[in-house]
């Protein structure tokens, strides 16, 4: 099957995950972004390439701040949003996932920004639509189940060359809840596109997915030895639910092995960058001396993400189906 | 309802009849329904119907050790009548269906009525398997005698395993009792439940939670030790890893009285071909790795795997329409079974024959049907094929009213032309 | 003033006649901000800053998402960066481009320059005038009208050493 995300010149039609963009498609992205940055500091923060056309949040999973970021993004680009929350739906209750999708595409959406709890959702959508012709709609992958959360990977992309500049030279640590994150898959799918020599990832075993070392990644279970001289940190959250899965005894557990104390980021490189997608469990992932300390450039990666998601919408709204 | 059945010639066909031994030019002769003479005329033969099977292969009809047609409880995916004729088209004139219908196949009175429905269709011969447990909830027996003599030829649990092991043990002991043979699918009752990938970097990169190898193996060691305990006769379905078939093997050695099966679409597909989540590769067991995949291969080269069964799973469209992890898993099978088993024996030198055994013969013993061979006095269930045809796999080519499957759109050699059930011709493609 | 055959032009000899048009036309004003339209109209605007004095006053233009042909073609495949480094209120502003056609890449400069502010005042420079407008749009300095065949583009380039070049390419 042709890889969904590209129309047939090749172009990106709808961004549904990192994996498998060239890395000339992530550096126009981040380019892109670089431009929209700025807008923030202006008087009017908008520019009118998406005015009068119609973007839609369907969210099936609820999250009020990516959602208000992509809101935030849309409305720069001078879109017209209009948000739905649909809590996940199984078979037998309510609309199907592709008769709400009709139902909106009848109401001249644009663009979905799409959260969904199952991985592939949004390929669903976007398979549905190029079936039935409508090449003028695009799909964002705003998060789906374990699967991807491609925006958060570009923007975390982004945080790392704003701050590092080169990526072949760097050695980027993922701790925490590997196994059940988007954001780590598309961290990793990008990072190693992007040419990253050492992607390490830690975490307990029962937080650390099979098939890590396929995907390039050197796997810790000790973080003091997994932070060694590392210049990107990039802490995950850690869910409440894990402990109740039988994956975890205890957050305070949790946090004496794998918590990013102080101490623990004195072994990594004294110019190391510690990045969060959010929100942050302080005690339980990350101290909050840490967090709230010189080396995390966390409120900047919300920044960026604004301009991230700029430049993945508008770059997707000009392409023609 | 019954009219006369003709005497039937079959003639210029190429014969294959792995359970004798027969594997070249030879005409069939059917007397009465069943196999008169191979070769020859039998003294005194006048054909009342002739078939030319010129370029043909003239087979046994195909033993199908699973297919769900669905009834009772499910007519909105499939009914007995469209399944019955997908049989038809694919050859299939034997089947054996799981008892996993709505309601389970527990009693008596409702195998009855499953198998006189089936039979008042004229098509292909229905074998039920009776629920192994009440309701299939793994904790009463069910009246296993009674439901023998309304037509069960084994006993089941389908896909859903019994987590309390002194159950299973009982299930057995008492199958023993009176010779039934159970039929398991070997599957943990906790481990990989709710996974619907295989467990590995696949599933990994595409965030689904997986059904890991050792759901199988630990199974399987857990029957075996049942078996040694209670000496009950197991035939172990859809075997999905190269380490499960390994462990089968061994305990073949031991002379431990177990077979297995495969699903014929895992004898070619690995989990590589659910590619962007495509729901049709959704399917349980799930496919595995290729190193799973060339170890079925294999297995079923040297025996260790005994049959290829189809695993017809119709599923309707709303419910194939979902995110991977929601949707329904299963295939349609009846219409591809014989075309995947050419296409193994195409693809890896299994030879015509095996291949045919596979699905004929090997599938009869293992289910103890008088079925599966063209010996002289058999019932005559024939299937007369062009291997040579090829076919695309789409919805209007398909009888089933499953119309998916990870093969849509593929193009596959072998085409039934003619299926007899008991001497009569049930389904032909073109008239001659 | 008869147009000039493209194979003619000297560039740097052009650029000088529009330094002294503009020095002329700037005399007595005060505070004169010099914006440039990427990448022709940035370098002249450089240049200019430097030769008039001017170089605190300097901004520079990307007009990519302000064109009127997005939905035709899409996001260019490079934008570069837009920087405006004083209060556009208030301020006179000379806007400065390699080569006035259309005149629509002026009104999308235009509109990009207002969402930064309320300008005084706004000129336009341009180092040719091929003429063919689309828009009401004229520049208030210009070094020379040229014809250019349609179908083919005006190109100002710049060298290592800085030194301009007008080239003639397929459009």
């Amino acid at each position: 099957m042709l890889n969904p995300q590209l129309n047939k010149h090749g172009e990106l039609q709808h961004l549904l995950t990192t994996e498998g963009l060239p890395k000339a498609v992530i550096n126009h992205i981040l380019d892109t972004a670089s431009s929209f940055v700025s807008i923030s500091d202006r008087e009017v923060k908008k520019v009118p390439l998406m005015r009068g056309k119609s973007v839609f949040n369907l969210f099936f999973e609820n999250s009020t701040r990516t959602r208000t970021t992509f809101e935030i993004a849309s409305k720069r680009l001078s879109a017209d949003v209009i948000n739905l929350n649909i809590q996940a739906s199984s078979t037998s209750k309510g609309e199907s996932l592709l008769d709400t999708i009709d139902n909106l595409s009848a109401m001249h959406a644009d663009m979905f920004v799409v959260r969904h709890s199952q991985s592939g959702a949004p390929y669903l959508i976007a398979k549905h639509l190029m079936e039935t012709g409508q090449h003028h709609v695009h799909v964002v992958n705003a998060g789906d189940g374990r699967h991807a959360h491609p925006t958060q990977g570009l923007l975390d992309m982004y945080t790392i060359r704003h701050y590092k500049k080169d990526f072949t030279n760097l050695r980027v640590a993922i701790v925490g809840d590997i196994l059940h994150s988007r954001v780590a898959r598309s961290d990793i799918h990008a990072l190693t596109t992007l040419g990253v020599p050492e992607v390490r990832a830690i975490g307990p075993h029962t937080l650390l997915p099979g098939g890590l070392e396929q995907l390039g990644v050197r796997t810790f279970t000790n973080m003091d030895e997994g932070l060694k001289d590392v210049d990107v940190i990039i802490m995950l959250r850690l869910q409440n639910e894990r402990m109740s899965g039988a994956l975890l005894p205890s957050a305070g557990e949790y946090f004496k092995s794998y918590g990013l104390t102080p101490e623990r980021l004195a072994l990594a490189k004294p110019d190391a960058i510690v990045m969060h997608p959010g929100p942050m469990n302080r005690g339980v992932e990350i101290d909050s001396a840490v967090a709230d300390g010189p080396q995390a450039v966390i409120l900047p990666q919300v920044t960026f993400g604004i301009a991230v998601r700029m430049a993945v919408m508008s770059i997707l709204a000009g392409t023609q189906g | 309802m019954n009219s006369v059945i003709k005497n039937l010639h079959i003639k210029n066909g190429h014969l294959i009849d792995p359970a004798n031994g027969i594997d070249g030019k030879q005409d069939l002769y059917i007397v009465d329904g069943k196999v008169a003479s191979v070769g020859s005329a039998p003294a005194g033969f006048s054909a009342g119907q002739t078939i030319d099977a010129t370029g043909m292969i003239v087979a046994p009809g195909l033993v199908d050790l699973s297919a769900r047609l669905r009834e009772p409880g499910f007519e909105y995916k499939a009914t007995l009548q469209s399944e019955m004729q997908a049989a038809m088209q694919g050859g299939v004139t034997s089947l054996v269906c799981p008892p996993d219908t709505d309601p389970v196949l527990d009693e008596p009175g409702l195998v009855e009525m499953l198998k006189h429905r089936a039979k008042g269709l004229n098509q292909a011969h229905v074998h039920p398997l009776g629920a192994l447990t009440v309701g299939l909830k793994g904790k009463a027996l069910t009246e296993m005698a009674e439901l023998t003599e309304s037509g069960c030829i084994g006993f089941a649990q389908a896909e859903e395993p019994i987590e309390d092991t002194t159950v299973l043990l009982r299930a057995m002991q008492y199958a023993k009792t009176f010779g039934y043979t159970v039929w398991l699918r070997p599957q943990d009752a906790h481990i990989g439940r709710g996974g619907v990938a295989h467990s590995g970097p696949l599933a990994s990169r595409l965030g689904l939670s997986g059904v890991p190898v050792m759901s199988e193996t630990i199974a399987l060691h857990t029957i075996f030790e049942l078996m040694r305990a209670s000496g009950a006769r197991v035939h172990l379905c859809r075997i999905s890893s190269a380490a499960a078939l390994e462990l089968i093997r061994a305990a073949k050695k031991e002379g431990l009285p177990v077979t297995c099966d495969v699903g014929a679409h895992h004898v070619h597909l690995t989990d590589a071909d659910i590619n962007f989540f495509d729901s049709n590769a959704r399917l349980t067991p799930p496919f595995r790795s290729q190193r799973d995949r060339e170890a079925i291969r294999a297995g079923l080269m040297d025996g260790t795997v005994d049959a290829i069964c189809s695993d017809h799973t119709p599923v309707d469209d709303d419910e194939k329409l979902l995110p991977f992890a929601e949707a329904s898993p299963g295939a349609t099978g009846l219409e591809l079974l014989l075309s995947l088993a050419l296409k193994w024996s195409e693809d890896h030198g299994a030879g015509l024959s095996r291949a045919v055994s596979r699905i004929t013969a090997d599938a009869a013993r293992v289910a103890g049907l008088d079925a599966g061979t063209l010996s002289v006095g058999a019932v005559a269930d024939v299937c007369v094929f062009d291997p040579a045809a090829r076919w695309v796999v789409q919805a209007s080519a398909l009888a089933s009213q499953g119309k998916h499957t990870p093969f849509l759109g593929y193009e596959l050699a072998g085409q039934v032309q003619a299926t007899i059930v008991a001497g009569h011709v049930a389904f032909q493609r073109n008239a001659r | 003033m008869s147009p000039l055959n493209p194979s003619q032009l000297d560039a740097e000899a052009l650029y000088a006649t529009l330094l002294a048009a503009v020095k002329a036309g700037l005399a007595g004003i005060s505070d004169v901000a010099i914006v440039g339209i990427h990448s022709g109209g940035a370098w002249l605007a450089e240049r200019l800053a430097a030769d008039l004095g001017l170089q605190d006053r300097l901004g520079v233009l990307d007009v990519s998402f302000y064109r009127d042909d997005y939905a035709k073609k899409g996001l260019p495949a490079e934008v570069k960066p837009t920087h405006i480094g004083f209060n556009v209120d208030a301020a006179t502003i000379l806007l400065v481009d390699d080569v006035l056609f259309t005149g629509r890449t002026t009104r999308a400069a235009l509109n990009e320059l207002f969402d930064y502010g309320r300008p005084a005042r706004i000129m336009l420079a341009a180092l040719v005038d091929r003429g063919g407008r689309q828009l009401p749009v004229a520049a208030d300095f210009v070094a020379a009208h040229v014809a250019v065949q349609p179908g083919q583009a005006l190109v100002l380039k710049r060298d290592g050493d800085g030194k301009f070049t007008l080239t003639i390419e397929h459009a």
